[in-house]
């Protein structure tokens, strides 16, 4: 196999497995915040018992998620040398801004969540978690930021010409603040609530359905079910917004979510189907015109279709990006019906009589996980073939100097690393949960005997 | 060019650069090295009060490395590029390494079996180990330059063109000033029989640490051309390797009058004063081509724009201080001997 897919697989390969990481960080940051904060306020035990078995599951969400994301911040380096020289100038503040203001805090504050209970008073501890929960949301913040300037790029100008061409920074914040930034960033974050709040569902679900510890269970599934249903109603609002960004800005990306080739015709909306590139045609359940009236409120309206653009300029793989954006879409909207029939549940206080749709809750944490990563693949792989979108083409970004045998050893390190971390991952949690939110109080003078 | 206090904005993120990679070395130093001395305690409270000692520092430390990172990707580009492509194997088996040995302090005590631990005690210690030697070899390939071509391509090999004899002999170096640091730190953060150990075993340490320092310096001076060309130029900067000197020399004195606080600042200058020597060595080259010296990676080819250090110079002075309090809250917090309690690793 050739460099450029080596280095794309071994890419792809980290940041999807590294992605499992920070979102559910960041989700459960949140709501152990809340629980933390519910126990200052109120001085219900209960809440201390949450935040307490919840902070164990973090722990380990997050250390995995650091140290797979050490890999990603030098993984530019290694494999993408001539895409590192082209955008430094860019992502340079951005990370730079992310190592100090986001890393900075979340790390240091990390030692005190962890450890401090017994070192700090309970409100320095509650600001340590509000550190390190607000810490890891501005890590997402200045990432996106990078990936998305990649999409949608401004605020630069092309300095230099051939290998010496890179682009360079004319306005900051017309950089950070790029088209298509905001409305990811807050996809992203949602993305990332619904992650952890889908985690606590399902656990809490679990017990519930075991009939073990229900009183505290009862207490964080509402705690989560009020989050989830308002974060995946809203969320539809950030992706329809970040669609319409994607119509502006990178036409081709949104055909290829569609499937729509026709350079001037109005454009349909697939429910789910199937894209064959050969003949151009989607077979499939479709909305005639739904993806026009989307855009422009009209259903005859036309929209760029692929084939307004050159075949070497538009995504190569448009059945991926077609299937990975519909997956992504129909999740989101099962969440959606599941929460609001949830919630309407709860009004009427029926929520925790049908065992059924406990039993849902307990197997949908997959479900935000997913979408979280095939809306990314669709987002990536209709980016394609840019890595800087109408300026530099990925098979000229990447490392022109390490050789396919050397990606191969790293690539099947990491394979194997990573399916090793995975497994202990899966293992300790699922321990954890099975052990449940109480201690059996260990006495602390019982380790001091063996010194 | 930009100036600010009359330096240029390239050798003020030089400056910047180095000074995050001294803080990382001072303070993954003592990490590491305390892992690297892992081994050599017996018993298993003996190794979990060693993890533990490190135990809410070692994520706030390892920052420094994501930070220093960062800065290099932001300032020099060509440099990050060049350096990590160029040195794909020995950066992929340092990083596999991090991951383990993150991996090893979060799972080792998790679990009762005594396989379970043994085998993370193993792979804790040899990553440890490994990512110190690794460290020294990347030094040590950049003072002696690589083979840096037209448009940054490299044309050396992949592995063994880099574990010549003088990266080996760095390489062990760092080991041996690591993992004297990490007995130090762990001397502040022990007592009763570990710490008795402990004394025992910083003067092996300090054995190793001194002969194979000066190996080093024996070597360089012998071996790398044009090493003492900067301090014939400028005189005034052998105050550099005199302050190391004096550095290295006043640690076994302050460890003998069992002073550890003061040893660890002198110990961890002795890092500081040594990375300066390098950086005063290079200066303004960054990654010298040994094809031929226009080749070289340099401050000012390396670096972005005289905007974007400028803005990303604002982003330190801002940042710093936030960074400092972080740390000062962090150290301040776990300060003293180890406890252990139920939210121990």
């Amino acid at each position: 196999m050739d460099t450029e897919i080596l280095a794309r697989i071994q890419f792809a390969f980290t940041i999807a497995f590294h992605y499992i990481y920070p979102p559910l960080s960041i989700g459960l940051g949140l709501i152990m915040v809340f629980f933390e904060g519910m126990y200052l306020k109120t001085g219900n035990k209960q809440y201390e018992v949450l935040t307490r078995f919840w902070l164990k599951i973090f722990a380990i969400t997050f250390g995995i998620g650091v140290a797979t994301g050490i890999i990603m911040e030098f993984e530019f380096g290694t494999n993408w040398a001539v895409y590192s020289r082209y955008v430094g100038d860019i992502f340079g503040s951005a990370l730079a801004a992310e190592g100090l203001f986001a890393f900075g805090l979340e790390s240091a504050f990390l030692g005190v969540l962890l450890f401090g209970w017994n070192r700090v008073s309970p409100k320095v501890h509650f600001i340590s978690t509000i550190g390190v929960f607000l810490g890891s949301m501005f890590s997402a913040v200045w990432i996106v930021v990078a990936n998305s300037w990649q999409q949608t790029p401004s605020g630069y100008h092309i300095v230099g010409e051939g290998f010496k061409a890179r682009a360079e920074v004319t306005d900051f914040w017309e950089m950070v603040f790029n088209p298509s930034s905001v409305d990811r960033i807050i996809h992203v974050w949602q993305g990332a609530f619904l992650a952890g709040a889908f985690l606590v569902l399902s656990v809490h679900a679990y017990y519930l359905l075991k009939g073990r510890y229900v009183e505290i269970s009862k207490k964080a599934f509402k705690v989560a079910l009020g989050l989830a249903t308002v974060i995946s109603l809203t969320q539809l609002l950030s992706g329809h917004s970040s669609a319409e960004v994607v119509a502006e800005h990178q036409p081709a990306k949104l055909a290829a979510m569609e499937g729509h080739y026709d350079v001037k015709g109005a454009a349909d909306m697939y429910l789910f189907g199937w894209v064959d590139d050969e003949s151009q045609e989607v077979t499939g359940l479709k909305l005639p015109g739904g993806l026009s009236f989307l855009l422009h409120q009209d259903f005859d309206e036309p929209v760029t279709g692929l084939n307004a653009f050159p075949k070497k300029d538009r995504p190569g793989q448009v059945n991926a990006v077609f299937q990975f954006y519909h997956i992504m879409v129909s999740i989101g909207m099962f969440l959606i019906g599941l929460t609001l029939y949830a919630s309407f549940l709860w009004w009427r206080g029926t929520l925790f009589d049908k065992k059924w749709l406990l039993k849902i809750f307990a197997f949908s944490v997959l479900l935000p996980q997913i979408a979280n990563q095939v809306g990314w693949f669709a987002a990536e792989m209709g980016r394609q073939p840019w890595i800087v979108y109408g300026h530099l083409r990925t098979n000229e970004g990447f490392s022109q100097e390490v050789s396919s045998n050397q990606i191969l050893f790293s690539l099947i390190l990491f394979l194997v690393v990573y399916t090793i971390l995975f497994l202990l991952f899966i293992y300790s949690v699922n321990k954890k949960i099975k052990h449940g939110p109480y201690n059996e109080a260990k006495n602390p003078d019982e380790f001091l005997k063996y010194v | 060019m930009e100036t600010f206090l009359g330096i240029d904005y390239p050798t003020l993120w030089f400056l910047v650069v180095g000074l995050l990679f001294s803080g990382y070395a001072i303070l993954e130093g003592f990490d590491y090295g305390a892992g690297a001395w892992h081994l050599f305690f017996k018993k298993d409270l003996s190794r979990r009060i060693a993890i533990n000692a490190i135990g809410p520092l070692w994520d706030a430390n390892q920052v420094w490395l994501i930070i220093g990172g960062g800065a290099l990707f932001a300032g020099f580009p060509v440099m990050y590029a060049t350096m990590l492509s160029s040195m794909y194997v020995p950066f992929m088996l340092f990083l596999m390494l991090l991951v383990l040995r993150s991996s090893a302090i979060k799972f080792r005590s998790a679990e009762e079996m005594l396989w379970w631990r043994k085998t993370w005690d193993i792979i804790y210690f040899v990553s440890n180990v490994l990512i110190s030697f690794l460290l020294g070899i990347v030094l040590a390939n950049i003072l002696q330059g690589l083979d840096i071509g037209e448009n940054y391509s490299y044309k050396g090999g992949m592995l063994f063109a880099f574990l010549n004899p003088y990266a080996i002999i760095v390489g062990l170096t760092t080991v041996s000033l690591f993992m004297t640091q990490g007995a130090i730190f762990l001397l502040l953060k022990t007592e009763g029989r570990l710490h008795a150990r402990l004394t025992f075993l910083l003067k092996k340490g300090m054995i190793f640490f001194i002969v194979s320092f000066a190996a080093t310096s024996l070597y360089t001076l012998v071996f790398l051309p044009g090493v003492t060309d900067r301090f014939k130029e400028t005189p005034v900067f052998f105050i550099v390797p005199v302050l190391a000197f004096l550095a290295v020399a006043n640690v076994p004195r302050l460890i003998s009058k069992k002073k550890y606080g003061t040893a660890l600042i002198f110990s961890s200058l002795t890092m500081a004063f040594l990375l300066m020597l390098v950086a005063v060595q290079l200066y303004p080259v960054l990654l010298p081509s040994s094809i031929d010296p226009k080749y070289s990676v340099t401050i000012y080819n390396a670096a972005s724009s005289q905007k974007s250090l400028g803005i990303m110079l604002t982003i330190v002075l801002i940042g710093a201080p936030l960074l400092g309090g972080y740390f000062l809250f962090l150290y301040k917090t776990f300060h003293g001997k180890v406890k252990l309690d139920d939210t121990s690793y």
